[in-house]
């Protein structure tokens, strides 16, 4: 099975947002990709005992993302939901939007920073039963998704996707998919998640968190770092983006699972070669018409090998230049895919490959050295690859227009 | 055209238990790895096990997809992993309740027990079943031939806090279900029905008045009429109708102004009110139609009146 279908509308990006810890906006952002200046600091928003990891953390209060937002003061907002919205604005803004015929957002965590830092309120008898309702509903994910419906007036074909941290592909995927068979001309996707007492102490469980700062790719990588924030892209039909400025084109996608681990990779990363393969074959192009590939890079010892490993199997002996973002971003979760997906945009709209940060001495099973300044180039195809958790595989390729 | 070809479901039967609808457990060594099963959480196991039942039940199935629906996924390993967190204690966790609680574990683990590699998704929130049977839908529509779907969902403590007193779920018994399906485009023997369509819908406001019965009132239509189909072809009218005094008004005035002429078919007497009980009215609504004469049946259900859902089947004799 391919995700193959009869109907072959075209899915073109007509507008983009993104917040995360390297900036708001197409602008702020790209500044920083130029620069190749790390972001990554001790935690100041989240208050945790967790001090000792850097991560990549949005640096505004929930009250500055509320009035960035235009909206109007609300303990209630989750620091997700702030997220997810910015970004959902901004993307509007840029198709020229008010409204469009669905949303599919993807998110770990959802709300869940907003039952941490008021569930104790959960058992005050001074508290209305309604607020306590807002805190017990943050536990329900799609609660941000519905908030964001909510505003754009949005009523049908409102989805949450989660698959861990291929999420945000798997809802670009999904929408593609979705104004593919005409089901839709016009829709948002995207992803979003906020710095959480249960995702940072989760991954430290495992004992995969960098004290010192991601280094995807680096012989000496010793982890991820965390990070923040949210994209959405709006996807139009080409009769619906019909006189209008176009980003970018979704040609190929794919969604496998890998059936290996639960949490780890495989070595061969075979989850991610078969996605690989299958985006191509849906884009009808060769592996040597792919430009640049974003990797999902991590910075842990088993994905960086694993996913390096399946690049050799795919690209053989002509791999395009590679690089991971995340040195940048950090590993934002759920909204990593739509947040890389942007990065690419940025990435075809200026005709650069990005650079890769911390990197000093490439992994020595690897037989490619990812791209580390940032460097004009022609670039037409990107690859975008995500690896989830319970061997969630995604990978995406976009086309400049 | 498509068809419920398999059913396998771990559902509460009308049991209830300290106050809430709670499944009925099969005895999972029967279905699952022993070794395996010991270190799984209960969703995990309800969800492998009904899955399991569900592949078993179509002979030399291929499957191409799993897709999963689930209101609040893995929620009580969640609430553990969270609530160490919360009392203060930041060190030296356990990691096993942060993994069972990523919410596509049980998609997960269906694909690595089965080994199916192929396309795989996880819908979360009080429509998720609705949006994972879109999903099948469109994947059945591209290249797909067999693709496993269900809905998931545990009781846990979060629904005590829905059920405080100003909420509209007041007076509902809550519940809990994991149902899967195999659908197919080809009818075959043990073809349970066919499954034409679904929508699902939000609604802001969440008291009952005229507006809102507007709204469901102008869904269903717009949504029969993309199927050539009238009010009256629908023989069978499935509600979601929950016991709760302040939002079951809109199931009644579907009953008298749009199907008079229909049977009304009930379900959630025997599995509780829970975010995913779409799938628990998909099943029972498959079971009826296989074994009686009317053509058409329509489900309409809404969750805490916000997030609505209309299926529409047919019997596929």
């Amino acid at each position: 099975m391919t995700l193959l279908t009869n109907n072959t509308n075209r899915v073109f990006i007509t507008g983009f947002g993104i917040i995360s810890s390297i900036g708001c906006g197409e602008s702020d952002t790209f500044k920083i990709l130029q620069e190749k200046r790390t972001t990554f600091r001790k935690v100041t928003f989240l208050e945790t005992a967790l001090t000792q990891f850097p991560v990549a953390e949005v640096n505004k209060s929930n009250h500055d993302l509320t009035l960035l937002a235009s909206l109007s003061d609300n303990e209630h907002y989750s620091r997700t939901f702030l997220l997810g919205i910015i970004a959902a604005q901004q993307a509007m803004q840029m198709a020229g939007l008010k409204t469009l015929e669905g949303i599919v957002a993807a998110t770990t965590v959802g709300g869940i920073d907003l039952f941490e830092r008021s569930y104790k309120k959960l058992i005050d008898s001074n508290y209305s039963a309604q607020n306590k309702q807002q805190i017990a509903f943050s536990l329900d994910i799609s609660d941000c998704t519905e908030k964001i419906a909510d505003y754009f007036g949005i009523r049908s074909n409102v989805s949450t996707i989660s698959t861990a941290c291929s999420s945000s592909a798997n809802s670009l995927i999904t929408g593609a998919r979705m104004i593919r068979s005409g089901l839709v001309n016009k829709i948002l996707a995207g992803g979003m998640d906020a710095l959480s007492l249960f995702s940072l102490n989760g991954f430290n469980s495992l004992e995969i968190l960098s004290d010192t700062g991601c280094r995807p790719f680096d012989q000496q990588r010793n982890g991820i770092t965390i990070g923040e924030g949210a994209a959405f892209l709006v996807l139009e039909s080409e009769k619906s983006a019909k006189n209008k400025k176009i980003y970018g084109e979704i040609v190929g996608y794919a969604n496998r699972n890998e059936t290996f681990h639960q949490t780890a990779p495989s070595p061969n990363g075979d989850g991610i070669a078969m996605t690989m393969k299958q985006a191509l074959k849906i884009a009808e192009i060769n592996p040597e018409s792919i430009d640049y590939i974003n990797a999902h890079g991590t910075g842990t010892l088993m994905n960086d090998l694993s996913e390096g490993n399946a690049i050799k199997t795919v690209f053989k002996e002509n791999i395009p230049p590679i690089s991971s973002t995340k040195g940048f971003t950090g590993h934002t979760l759920a909204a990593a895919g739509a947040i890389e997906a942007v990065l690419c945009l940025l990435s075809l709209k200026k005709q650069k490959l990005l650079p890769n940060l911390n990197l000093e001495n490439v992994t020595q099973e690897l037989s490619f050295n990812p791209v580390t300044e940032m460097k004009d180039a022609k670039i037409n195809y990107i690859l975008s690859n995500s690896i989830g958790f319970g061997g969630a595989n995604s990978s995406l390729i976009i086309k400049k227009v | 055209m498509i068809f419920i070809n398999s059913i396998g479901s771990i559902t509460p039967n009308k049991t209830i238990e300290n106050g809430h609808f709670q499944c009925v457990e099969p005895l999972y060594k029967e279905l699952i790895n022993p070794i395996q099963l010991r270190r799984m959480s209960r969703i995990l196991k309800m969800g492998l096990g009904a899955s399991t039942i569900c592949i078993q039940n179509l002979p030399e199935s291929k499957i191409d997809a799993i897709i999963v629906g689930t209101g609040l996924a893995c929620i009580l390993d969640l609430e553990k992993f969270l609530f160490t967190v919360l009392e203060g204690n930041e060190q030296s966790l356990s990691p096993i309740p942060f993994i069972n609680s990523t919410h596509n574990t049980v998609a997960a683990q269906i694909a690595f027990m089965h080994k199916i590699t192929g396309y795989s998704n996880t819908f979360c929130g009080a429509d998720s079943f609705d949006s994972a049977l879109a999903d099948a839908i469109l994947l059945l529509n591209e290249d797909a031939n067999q693709v496993l779907i269900g809905g998931i969902d545990e009781y846990s403590e979060y629904h005590f806090f829905m059920n405080s007193e100003e909420h509209d779920l007041k007076n509902a018994q809550f519940g809990e279900g994991a149902i899967f399906f195999i659908l197919e485009k080809e009818l075959k023997d043990n073809s349970f029905a066919q499954l034409i369509g679904v929508h699902s819908f939000l609604t802001k406001n969440k008291k009952c008045n005229n507006n809102l019965f507007e709204i469901i009132k102008t869904e269903i239509t717009l949504f029969l009429k993309k199927y050539e189909l009238e009010l009256t072809d629908i023989e069978i009218f499935v509600s979601g109708k929950n016991g709760n005094c302040f939002s079951d008004d809109i199931y009644d005035i579907l009953q008298r102004d749009f199907f008079p002429h229909s049977d009304t078919l009930q379900f959630k007497h025997l599995c509780g009110e829970y975010m995913t009980s779409t799938a628990f009215a998909m099943e029972h609504t498959a079971r009826h139609l296989s074994n009686c004469t009317e053509k058409y049946a329509l489900i309409y259900n809404h969750f805490n009146l916000v997030n609505h859902s209309i299926i529409l089947m047919k019997t596929s004799k």
